[in-house]
């Protein structure tokens, strides 16, 4: 019992850890002052200027679908990727995992410049681009998320289901896929995160006009990060925490 | 196996679908687009241009003139208008990337004043390529809680009396420039024993240095975490507004002025339109309000005569005669002398 | 036949991968060998030994290092606890790991550098408990605990997908058996979570090599790292040929160090022969 009051310590230390800028987020979406870093009282029009800003919210709107979509097409390139790599023998599973690797190992600037030169040859600059940028760096994520899951899985349930009557689709529907699921929601949350999080690449594969958060943020360094930026942070916070809560209680209601 | 190569088929398919879907729907003869820094024009300012003239702007923002032209030269999208720095937009001209725009076409041009098209001759000698936009110094912007003593010199910075206590410039080319000032030299120089003097005095300084930044330095000023550090004056003037026991001072060796300048890309198929939209920034209600959003140094005279006598009394928004004539535009280096820059900010990087 | 087929699931990867990864990269590795006036040369990928470039390559693998075993050390008594808890809901655990890095990275680093600075809240809410003040910011503690940071997640998730899937009744045989708890985590735990603890390391390590946001902003530009570098090449410079060179040196380098590992870890590949 003890240990396990020192577990939760430990646990909400490392949740403090991991929430303590997004509790600076949300005060300074509060903050009369354009200053990170200085209080200048309580206000709400941060707010107010959000809604008013068309910029933000087609650039929301971009970042949100970009985000989804890259995700669910890497996830499903990797899902399958992972499990052929894991069949392969060693040779080639090694050269696979070392290909897996560049995205992640080349600087964002380099696969950036890297994949505009390429993709410029055929394609017009625009969301497709952006798109296969995305899916591009997001797939190690979800490869490194699903390989070890795979590499677990007890050869007896497979063939026990075999044995059992299943087909090999059935068997890998039936049997090897619930297992594998946890490796592939985080994967695919993984990718989610990559996506709402890259500047540099985006930078260079979008086309005239298009923004995402990010560019938006990343272009307003330069002047000053307006806080309206904070306030969004905020209101997507919440909504998904809200989302979290309600799936959760669903799920409770279920199990009753 | 047949499965796959459906399934491979589909993808390449898909994407091809997504290329082609991206790519119509453009009415190429009547849309702009600009290529700008970001939050650098009041958005409201494309809007009034889009419904006087009919013309579309499609923007597209950068964070820095190298970030701008890489994407820029790669070709990628046929830019109109450009906005972007001094050295950035010569380079752009010895490559032949921009044309001469047609003067006779312009109506509010003769706003300029005389002085900028003068400072812009360090890029563009002729003032055929280039339009002014807003222009600045760099100086040194200090909390007069912690420093009583007068800024008016570089000196403050080197003589080690407030180590540890200064935010320094993370740009290769303002480190060098003020350090070349400081030392009585050209920031232009391309004496490389004036460049290695400046090079010691920097690792030298190094020790006392809080921090290198560049956007950063006016939240660490306005929240009190440095006594002083270095700064454009734009940046300047933010910081100021958040923390009123901050001050800015030009030193009296000089300074870089920098200024931000329009030019039309060669690649511009409808010169008109993009001259149109040029001339609009220059026209003295559009200049004024970019002005107020923005509140840099604007170069348009037909605004600073209209100013509210306070802030054109300002020297960080309209400085004053003696402080331009100390002052001198970065010129794009030599590619071997950038070189030499390159890897002695690398090496004072790695110290 | 079987295993070729499950082989062969892999291919619209590997299509993508060589459409999207390998040939973009061509433009990179020419970059790389041309010496910008038309000639071949091997100079650019050579230069990382250059003392100044070596010094960011070792720097950047000593952080990317300590980085890497302080997310492990953090990370695997999150799952062991995790574990003993025995919360049902495993998708809630994983969504409150990641939500916070869904709001946009650099407003995060901004936070922090908030937050961690000399005059920031930490140290003002330290001062009012008359305790000392951590004064980290600017330095390469703080470039290390922005990493963490940021990365922690990556190493947490794999960890604890891999720790959740070991039965009960192994452990409790275990016990049965008179294992003390050490030995039933060296035998049993560690290994069996020992691909997912491989999947974290990589997921860390290899992108913080990388990393320049930390050093310019927490680190407060004074430390220069091989990402730091990198960069300045393809922009400050525009010299190109010597940032591919580097990227590529710095691929090569690493990519070799991880085959090397996983030569001398082969057993966590071989017991998924099940196809």
């Amino acid at each position: 019992m003890v240990k396990n009051v020192f577990g939760r310590i430990y646990i909400g230390l490392i949740m403090l850890f991991l929430y303590a800028p997004i509790v600076v987020l949300i005060v300074l979406s509060f903050n009369n002052s354009k200053s990170r870093a200085k209080w200048g009282g309580f206000t709400l029009k941060w707010y107010s200027e959000l809604f008013d800003n068309s910029i933000v919210m087609d650039a929301l709107w971009t970042t949100l679908t970009l985000a989804i979509l890259s995700a669910v097409i890497a996830t499903v390139l990797g899902l399958l990727g992972a499990i052929g790599i894991d069949a392969m023998k060693k040779r080639n599973y090694q050269i696979m995992l070392g290909a897996t690797n560049i995205p992640m190992l080349n600087a964002d600037i380099v696969t950036g410049i890297a994949l505009m030169l390429f993709m410029v040859r055929f394609l017009p600059l625009g969301f497709s681009t952006m798109l296969i940028a995305h899916i591009t760096f997001n797939i190690p994520y979800v490869i490194f998320s699903i390989l070890p899951k795979l590499q677990q899985i007890d050869v007896s349930v497979y063939e026990a289901a075999r044995d059992l009557g299943a087909n090999s689709v059935k068997a890998f529907w039936k049997v090897i896929i619930p297992i594998i699921k946890p490796g592939i929601t985080s994967g695919f949350l993984l990718a989610v995160t990559m996506s709402l999080d890259d500047f540099i690449i985006t930078y260079f594969t979008r086309g005239a006009g298009v923004n995402t958060l990010s560019t938006v943020i990343y272009g307003e360094i330069r002047r000053g990060i307006k806080p309206e930026m904070y306030s969004l942070s905020t209101i997507l916070f919440l909504m998904v925490l809200i989302v979290l809560v309600m799936s959760n209680r669903a799920s409770k209601k279920q199990v009753k | 196996m047949k499965k796959l190569k459906k399934l491979t088929a589909l993808l390449v398919s898909l994407v091809c679908v997504m290329g082609t879907l991206s790519g119509c729907g453009e009415d190429s003869k009547n849309t702009l687009v600009v290529f700008n820094y970001g939050n650098y024009i009041d958005p409201a300012i494309l809007d009034i241009f889009e419904e006087e003239t009919g013309i579309t702007v499609k923007y597209e923002e950068a964070t820095t003139p190298e970030i701008l032209y890489s994407k820029y030269h790669a070709g990628s999208i046929k830019y109109d208008v450009v906005c972007t720095s001094d050295y950035m937009l010569e380079r752009m001209i010895k490559e032949g990337d921009l044309i001469k725009f047609d003067a006779s076409a312009f109506e509010h041009i003769d706003n300029i004043g005389e002085t900028y098209w003068d400072f812009s001759k360090a890029f563009d000698p002729t003032n055929e390529y280039t339009i002014p936009y807003f222009y600045g110094t760099v100086g040194i912007l200090y909390d007069t809680t912690k420093v009583t003593e007068d800024v008016d010199s570089w000196e403050i910075l080197f003589d080690g009396s407030y180590a540890g206590d200064i935010i320094m410039m993370n740009s290769m080319r303002d480190m060098y420039m003020l350090t070349l000032k400081y030392l009585g030299y050209s920031i232009n120089t391309t004496n490389t024993d004036e460049i290695d003097e400046a090079q010691k005095l920097i690792v030298a300084q190094k020790p006392d240095v809080q921090a290198y930044f560049v956007d950063e330095t006016k939240d660490e000023l306005a929240t009190g975490n440095a006594a002083m550090g270095v700064i454009y004056s734009g940046d300047a003037f933010v910081a100021m507004e958040m923390n009123e026991d901050l001050a800015y001072a030009v030193p009296k060796e000089g300074t870089n002025l920098w200024m931000d300048s329009w030019g039309i890309t060669k690649q511009c198929d409808n010169v008109d339109a993009a001259q149109k939209f040029l001339d609009f920034l220059c026209r003295e209600d559009i200049a004024k309000m970019n002005f107020e959003y923005i509140y840099y140094s604007t170069p348009n005279e037909a605004v600073i005569e209209d100013m509210d006598p306070e802030v054109a009394a300002d020297e960080m928004i309209v400085p004053p005669q003696e402080i331009l004539d100390n002052c001198e535009v970065c010129q794009m280096t030599s590619d071997e002398l950038l070189e030499y820059y390159n890897n002695l900010w690398k090496e004072f990087k790695a110290k | 036949m079987k295993r070729m087929s499950r082989k062969h699931l892999a291919t619209p990867y590997v299509f993508w991968i060589i459409c999207f990864t390998i040939l973009p990269l061509i433009y990179i590795a020419w970059y790389a060998v041309s010496d910008g006036d038309g000639g071949y040369t091997v100079e650019n990928i050579l230069a990382i030994f250059e003392p100044v470039h070596w010094k960011a390559f070792v720097l950047s693998i000593e952080l990317a290092l300590i980085c890497t075993v302080v997310c492990l050390l953090l990370a695997y008594p999150v799952v062991l606890i995790l574990r003993r808890l025995k919360i049902k809901k495993k998708g809630t655990i994983v969504a409150v790991l990641i939500l916070p890095m869904w709001m946009n990275f650099i407003l995060r680093v901004y936070a922090w550098q908030v937050l961690l600075s000399d005059n920031g809240i930490i140290n003002s809410f330290l001062g009012m408990l008359g305790l000392p003040s951590i004064n980290i910011i600017n330095t390469p503690a703080a470039i290390v605990f922005g990493m963490v940071y940021d990365f922690l997640p990556f190493m947490i998730l794999p960890i604890y997908n891999s720790l959740m899937e070991i039965p009960n009744d192994i452990i409790e045989a275990a016990k049965d058996l008179g294992a003390d708890g050490f030995t039933i985590f060296r035998k049993i735990i560690w290994k069996l979570t020992l691909p997912g603890v491989i999947s974290g390391i990589t997921m860390v390590f290899v992108p913080a090599m990388t990393s320049f946001v930390f050093s310019d902003i927490l680190g407060g530009g004074k430390i220069q790292l091989i990402g730091n570098v990198i960069e300045q090449e393809f922009t400050t410079s525009m010299n190109w040929q010597l940032g591919s060179g580097l990227s590529i040196a710095l691929m090569t380098i690493i990519l070799l160090i991880m085959a090397l590992l996983q030569k001398s870890n082969q057993q966590t590949k071989g017991n998924n022969m099940i196809w």
